[in-house]
């Protein structure tokens, strides 16, 4: 039978131990404010102003139009004119520019008689995602940068436009701001790490301290020490995640387009279902060391496959089976969702309901796996 | 007087681990009001009994009863009214004493728990000490506070698991008598101990060794039954002595105690006459003496039976 005083009896006990690790509650509320200030200001997915080094074998008006039109997309800067290809060569290798530029020789000519030269872009592409977004807005120049020169009599030569233009829209984020897509997913990384981690440890150190052979020699029962243990670390989860939203408008305004409510009612659900996988681990766990190994082989996968660090669309099918299973990948649906798009309840039920039988299966396990006695 | 109730009574309790049998069909009764003394070497298997005793442990074989409950299926009830003092500390250390006590309180729902933990910290002259973390008590302290929580709940029987482990003389003098009014007053212990003035104290005493109860009963009977005979030699060079009659006839056991030597064995005949032989060449005198507990011990100790393994069996 489950007795509150016992109940609260744990509970009151984990505050004042929490509440005396100074460290660890620091860090707990340091955490947040790190990763976003890295996640947020850091990195960036859409970087712009690459470097580009311009090897011009003709100087038109078409030629500069052309270096023109590239810099005014914002994501090249010209840095360099080198004479030959060779210097070019150099520069790229030695990492001083992300792009090289060829112009043809005959590229004027060639282009009044309607011949389309051919203008080599060469692109560092050591890391794709540094240099994708910015290619494919080569793609969309290639065809529309020319019209302003093609006038009079080679106005015939301008681009049948509609057919090919290439055009990036972008919807919920219109200017491709990385922070705006970063900081809700970083609420769900931020408590995913924190949260496992706090009951994982929480637990093996009962056993580790010998605490654990006075509290089961006491009538507390397994439920008992399980709430009483994952409420505090809720609340702590919630005053993480006040740092997060206070921090993303401050520093980012990141829109909450959605129901601030509707969002904290669900944040219990995947808190206590990462508290739930922390309890799971500080049962299999001989030490915190272990607890901690524990952890972070739970939240890699959760970082890499949920979509906060990859779209989760872009994924083999295997990848995305298994970000299916983590509750990560359902909360930043949810959380990006209400917070971007102004979801309501029916678009995310789905998730929701998700993260519900995950928590219903981990604490299934936690409580299955708890041992009343000391074999 | 009828006798009092029987607070344990457990028999052919056993317990593996892997494949060690660590407690081997170990029988042991304990009455209403009994100090009752635990004794046996180091990793003889008294800790595990008494873990089995208040259901941390499950027993692999073997039943009985603790205060009336069964020891396998009510363990929820033993644990309500049973103390259960650690071998090793086990309270929290990053709480403070007054937090420690108030937890054990909340834990077993103590309808007056402010009252009972002020009492508490007041019998133990902690009362301008409460907000002290209680990692930071020296070793004596932390027994000290330890027992205090274990008896904030009133319980009916006490385990104590070495509870006087590196605590001075004063304040175990001081603790023997407290658990001597507590077993006045109704309450049952269960006490193991290395030192052989605790094992005087107590009203019985089990000796245990290799997991097997090897004697039990009051202090008279176990030496009674061990059918000892010691000679005590006093005067100088025993260490000779010593070395004399080491292999001699009869004399199975040879203990220095200070600027005597107690020389013991079995075979009273055989056993004289090596002593006084040995004695006699370097002008000693050897008496006849009493064995103490602790010849008791070491000679039960020695010939303890190997302990056994159980081959091939799969679950410990
Ligand atoms: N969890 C365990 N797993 C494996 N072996 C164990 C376990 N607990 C105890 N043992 C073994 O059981 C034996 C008895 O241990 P126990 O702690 O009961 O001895 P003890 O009589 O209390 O010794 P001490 O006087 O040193 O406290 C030892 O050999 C020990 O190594
Ligand atoms: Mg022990």
């Amino acid at each position: 039978m489950f007795a509150w005083s016992r109940f609260a009896a744990v509970v009151v006990k984990e505050f004042v131990q929490v509440r005396r690790d100074r460290l660890t509650f620091a860090m707990m509320i340091g955490m947040p404010v790190m990763q976003l200030v890295l996640f947020g200001f850091a990195i960036n997915m859409d970087p712009k102003s690459l470097p580009m080094a311009v090897v011009a074998a003709e100087s038109s008006p078409f030629s500069r139009s052309l270096v023109r039109s590239l810099e005014a997309s914002g994501y090249f800067r010209v840095v360099a004119q080198p004479a030959t290809a060779a210097g070019a060569e150099a520069l790229m290798a030695e990492g001083d520019v992300q792009f090289v530029l060829h112009v043809p020789a005959d590229f004027s000519r060639k282009i009044a008689r309607g011949e389309r030269p051919v203008v080599l872009v060469e692109a560092d592409a050591s890391d794709p995602a540094a240099t994708g977004n910015a290619l494919s807005a080569i793609q969309a120049l290639n065809y529309s940068a020319l019209d302003r020169d093609l006038a009079g009599p080679l106005a015939g030569l301008r681009s049948p436009a509609p057919a090919f233009e290439l055009r990036v829209h972008r919807r919920y984020n219109p200017e491709g701001i990385t922070a705006y897509n970063i900081v809700p997913g970083l609420m769900g990384v931020v408590l995913t790490m924190t949260m496992i981690m706090m009951t994982a440890l929480a637990m093996t150190r009962e056993r580790e301290r010998g605490t654990m052979e006075n509290l089961l020699a006491t009538p507390v029962r397994p439920f008992e020490v399980m709430a009483g243990k994952i409420v505090p670390y809720i609340l702590i989860g919630y005053v993480q995640v006040v740092v997060i939203l206070v921090a993303s408008q401050l520093l980012f305004r990141v829109p909450m387009v959605g129901s601030l409510a509707l969002l904290s009612s669900i944040l219990v659900l995947f808190i206590a279902a990462n508290l739930a996988v922390g309890f799971t681990f500080s049962t299999l766990a001989r030490n915190q060391l272990q607890a901690m190994q524990m952890t972070f082989f739970f939240f890699l996968p959760s970082m890499l496959l949920s979509g906060f660090m990859f779209p989760f669309r872009g994924m083999p099918g295997w990848a995305q089976a298994i970000g299916e299973v983590l509750p990560l990948t359902h909360f930043l649906r949810i959380v990006r969702g209400i917070m971007l798009k102004g979801n309501q309840w029916d678009d995310i039920a789905l998730e929701v309901a998700a993260l519900a039988a995950f928590l219903l299966a981990a604490g299934a396990v936690a409580m299955a796996r708890y041992r009343e006695t000391l074999d | 007087m009828a006798e009092a109730a029987l607070v344990i009574d457990v028999e052919g309790l056993t317990k593996r681990f892997d494949d060690k049998v660590v407690v081997d069909r170990f029988a042991l009764q304990v009455r209403q009001g009994q100090i009752y003394g635990f004794l046996g070497p180091n990793g003889s298997g008294k800790t595990t009994t008494i873990r089995m005793l208040c259901g941390l442990l499950t027993p692999d074989g073997g039943r009985g009863t603790c205060l009336g409950f069964d020891i396998l299926r009510e363990s929820a009830r033993i644990k309500r009214e049973v103390g259960y003092m650690t071998q090793r500390f086990s309270l929290y250390e990053d709480l403070s004493i007054a937090e420690n006590l108030e937890f054990t309180g909340r834990i077993y729902g103590l309808a007056d728990r402010r009252r009972r933990v002020d009492e508490a910290l007041e019998r133990l002259g902690l009362g301008k000490r409460r907000g002290q973390l209680a990692g930071t008590l020296s070793g004596g302290w932390k027994q000290r506070l330890a027992l205090a929580a274990c008896l904030l709940h009133d319980p009916r029987l006490l385990l104590l698991d070495e509870p006087t482990a590196g605590v001075d003389p004063g304040a175990r003098r001081e603790f023997w008598e407290h658990l001597h009014q507590l077993a006045h007053g109704g309450m049952t212990v269960l006490v193991s101990t290395h030192y052989m003035d605790e094992a005087e104290r107590c009203h019985a005493l089990a000796y245990i060794a290799y997991g097997k109860l090897l004697a039990s009963g009051t202090a008279a009977e176990v030496v009674a039954g061990a059918r000892l005979h010691t000679w005590a030699i006093e005067g100088e060079d025993l260490a000779a002595v010593a070395a004399e009659l080491r292999g001699a006839p009869g004399a199975d056991m040879i203990v220095p105690f200070g600027a005597r030597l107690h020389v013991s064995g079995t075979d009273a005949e055989t056993l004289a006459s090596s002593v006084s032989a040995a004695a006699a060449r370097r002008g000693l005198r050897a008496t006849s003496v009493d064995p103490g507990l602790e010849d008791v011990f070491i000679h039960l100790m020695r010939h303890a039976p190997e302990p056994v393994t159980v081959a091939g069996r799969a679950e410990g």
